[in-house]
């Protein structure tokens, strides 16, 4: 599904990733785990085509298609989704409009229809009670005024009705108690599927306690130092992050 | 975001879509003003002495007035000798009975705008007095709206046909010497339109004109005037288009609406006079005085701009609150790009008590666009327990265009309660990025966001005129920076 050979990427000059080789196939989790700054966040805006970087060597290919020679829309229109860290506020738009907008965008690249009003109200009430949330939340600014907890879900719901082939997930654990972190996590587990894949960016392990991983790659200094399966994961939340900077001095 | 400003700027610059010139002989005069001009104008409508003597009056105290310099606009001065003051096609000079005898090619360009005048292809709901140039070419529904004892009609035509409501009403509301352009109106306007609505009617639809520069070199000088009687409700539209034109043309219209006990009216205005191109050459210079007087008790007006064409867009339409607990509203977005300039707002003069208003202004800037705010509330002696509510936001996209705000409050009652709020803010690369993400288009993720930003103001609007109103605000940004 996606392939990232050799890739490096500089912000202003500065080496943020330095030769990321990942292979991700379809149906697998991978957990991509790391402290701060290591660069987790910069690899999932790359696959999703933000500005600003410069990416200096190496490609990703994403169902055999060069995803960096894709633009941010057609890559979302391909099925990549990225659920952000930071939910972005739009007044004045509601979040069903916006909503339909992004899926009817997406049918318009598959050639579909757009959907029918009653039909798309109905899937998105479903989905809404699935993840516990008031249908209040449809006739409301997209993330305007959100809990952190509300936003994250919202980011869930679009994701659940987008059906995208690959979800990257950018800390979405970040700022979540314990009731809505199930929640969503449970939102996520139910969209698993053998044709769909997930990164999930996070930086602790307590995420992974509800969403199983087939991998868990260490990224640190912008370099995948580790990969394994979902012991790795317990492993750094014994040890911390500590032995990463080790491994580099040494 | 220098990377998604390119993008953005690359999109495709959708042209002026109505800036098509009609091929038809016009009558016009030669261009400048004297009292001849006037009293040429005069004779052309065949007018009443009582309103040739009141356009002379105000023309004499127009050559006394200074031309206001206050404005946040430039624009080299105006050589009011070198327009013409009358422009009307050659076949509207026998005045048409009906629609049947009015000339197919003026008939057709109201087509081409999305005005048919024939009254069985118009929306339902609505009736249209088409303004070309300086005269009216028809007025649909004029029988049906008659039965509910309405009367809409062109100024010329109620000037004929009802003189004692023109001599009552005219100028009650903008005296002929009020300002500049008001004064130079009322020297030399030709035509717009006219309603009154009687006591305890509600208007069984909506009115609008549709007003259409076509000829060169002229002035438009529109003047409108609408009755509110006792207890009586109207919902009243405009819309405005030109060509595409090199030069600038001056469009000074005076509208006045008179709002009796108990009655209301709903005003809006979708203004979309050519702009100029993206190096600001030509365009219409947009100076206009609005006025809205609640006289009595009870009584409420709201006006709804939406201002998306002019080079220069000067106005500020008021409310002046007399009666007791009347209501004044003010929603407007007023958008420029390219190098547009606006310079618009409100006032609202509380006199009665417990009197109320309310203003939400939303300004969006582009290009090198600069947008102004200006606007006054003003509480008179008497008003007690009179309210305000301003909230102004404005909205900029790139970093060669400006935003502006002069409010200005004067309060001589301790009772009154006025709140102003105000907001700048950018289109942000993240709220660009997210909605892509999302596979929403950088061009539909633009007119979404501008649209969010003035969804207060739509939804004043008559529902068919939102949706205009969006589309227009979507086509005005295309080619805009991000």
């Amino acid at each position: 599904m996606l392939k990232i050979e050799d890739l490096h990427v500089s912000v202003e000059g500065k080496e943020i990733l330095r030769g990321i080789n990942l292979e991700i196939g379809a149906g697998e989790v991978h957990a991509i785990m790391g402290p701060n700054g290591s660069g987790k966040s910069t690899l999932s805006y790359i696959l999703a085509g933000r500005e600003g970087y410069d990416i200096t060597k190496g490609r990703v290919l994403f169902n055999g298609k060069d995803l960096l020679e894709m633009s941010v829309e057609e890559r979302a229109w391909a099925g990549v989704f990225l659920a952000f860290q930071y939910p972005v506020e739009v007044p004045g738009v509601s979040n069903i409009y916006f909503l339909k907008a992004a899926l009817n965008g997406i049918r318009k690249y598959e050639g579909l229809s757009e959907l029918d009003a009653m039909d798309f109200i109905a899937t998105v009430k479903g989905k809404m009670k699935e993840l516990d949330m008031d249908e209040k939340f449809l006739y409301r600014a997209v993330n305007e005024g959100f809990s952190g907890g509300e936003k994250k879900r919202n980011e869930i719901l679009q994701m659940s009705v987008l059906e995208p082939s690959l979800c990257v997930l950018d800390e979405t654990d970040s700022g979540l108690d314990i009731d809505a972190l199930q929640i969503v996590a449970e939102g996520v587990n139910r969209l698993r599927d053998p044709k769909r894949s997930f990164v999930l960016i996070t930086h602790y392990q307590r995420l992974l306690d509800y969403i199983k991983p087939d991998f868990v790659h260490v990224l640190a200094h912008g370099k995948v130092v580790k990969s394994g399966g979902p012991e790795l994961a317990l492993e750094l939340e014994e040890q911390g992050y500590a032995w990463v900077d080790e491994k580099k001095a040494s | 975001m220098a990377a998604s400003n390119e993008n953005l700027k690359d999109m495709i610059g959708q042209e002026y879509k109505d800036g098509f010139v009609t091929d038809i002989e016009s009558e016009s005069f030669p261009p400048g003003l004297n009292e001849d001009t006037i009293r040429a104008i005069s004779a052309k409508k065949d007018e009443p002495e009582f309103l040739l003597e009141w356009r002379l009056e105000a023309y004499r105290h127009w050559l006394t007035m200074e031309h206001p310099e206050w404005a946040f606009v430039e624009f080299p001065k105006i050589d009011f000798q070198e327009i013409s003051y009358y422009s009307a096609p050659k076949s509207m000079a026998d005045g048409p009975k009906s629609l049947d005898e009015v000339d197919p090619e003026l008939i057709s360009t109201y087509n081409k705008l999305g005005i048919p005048l024939e009254e069985q292809m118009r929306l339902a709901g609505v009736a249209v007095d088409a303004v070309f140039d300086s005269v009216s070419v028809a007025t649909t529904f004029k029988d049906k709206l008659y039965e509910a004892g309405v009367i809409f009609c062109s100024f010329s035509e109620a000037v004929k046909e009802q003189p004692e409501l023109i001599k009552q009403y005219l100028g009650t509301v903008v005296s002929q010497y009020d300002n500049f352009y008001a004064a130079l109106n009322a020297a030399v306007f030709s035509d717009g339109s006219f309603v009154y609505i009687p006591k305890g009617v509600r208007c069984p639809m909506e009115l609008s004109t549709y007003f259409r520069i076509n000829a060169a070199n002229t002035g438009q000088f529109e003047r409108t005037l609408i009755i509110a009687d006792e207890g009586s409700h109207v919902s009243y539209l405009e819309g405005c288009t030109a060509p595409m034109r090199d030069e600038n043309q001056l469009h000074a219209a005076v509208v006045e609406l008179v709002i009796l006990k108990d009655a209301e009216i709903k005003y809006s205005t979708v203004q979309n006079w050519y702009p100029g191109d993206e190096n600001g050459v030509g365009g219409i210079y947009n100076f206009v005085t609005k006025r809205a007087e609640c006289r009595e008790d009870n009584a409420k007006v709201s006006w709804t701009q939406v201002e998306t064409g002019s080079a220069i867009t000067w106005k500020y339409p008021s409310v002046v609150l007399k009666g007791d607990n009347s209501i004044g509203e003010f929603y407007s977005v007023a958008l420029t790009n390219n190098y547009q300039q606006a310079d618009t707002g409100t006032k609202m003069i509380h006199h009665g008590k417990n009197t109320s208003s309310t203003i939400i202004s939303k300004g969006i800037s582009a290009g090198h666009g600069q947008n102004t705010y200006r606007g006054l509330v003003k509480i008179g002696r008497k008003a007690e327990g009179a309210r305000n509510y301003t909230q102004c936001d404005s909205l900029l996209m790139g970093d060669q265009c400006g935003a502006h705000t002069f409010p200005y409050i004067e309060t001589k009652n301790p009772s009154a309660t006025i709140e102003h709020e105000a907001s700048t803010s950018k289109i942000s690369e993240d709220q660009l990025f997210y909605c892509m993400q999302r596979g929403i288009s950088a061009e539909d993720a633009v007119s979404m966001i501008v649209n969010g930003f003035c969804k207060e103001v739509f939804k004043e609007l008559p529902m068919e005129f939102a949706v205009e109103a969006q589309a227009l605000l979507g086509i005005s940004l295309e080619g805009s920076v991000g």
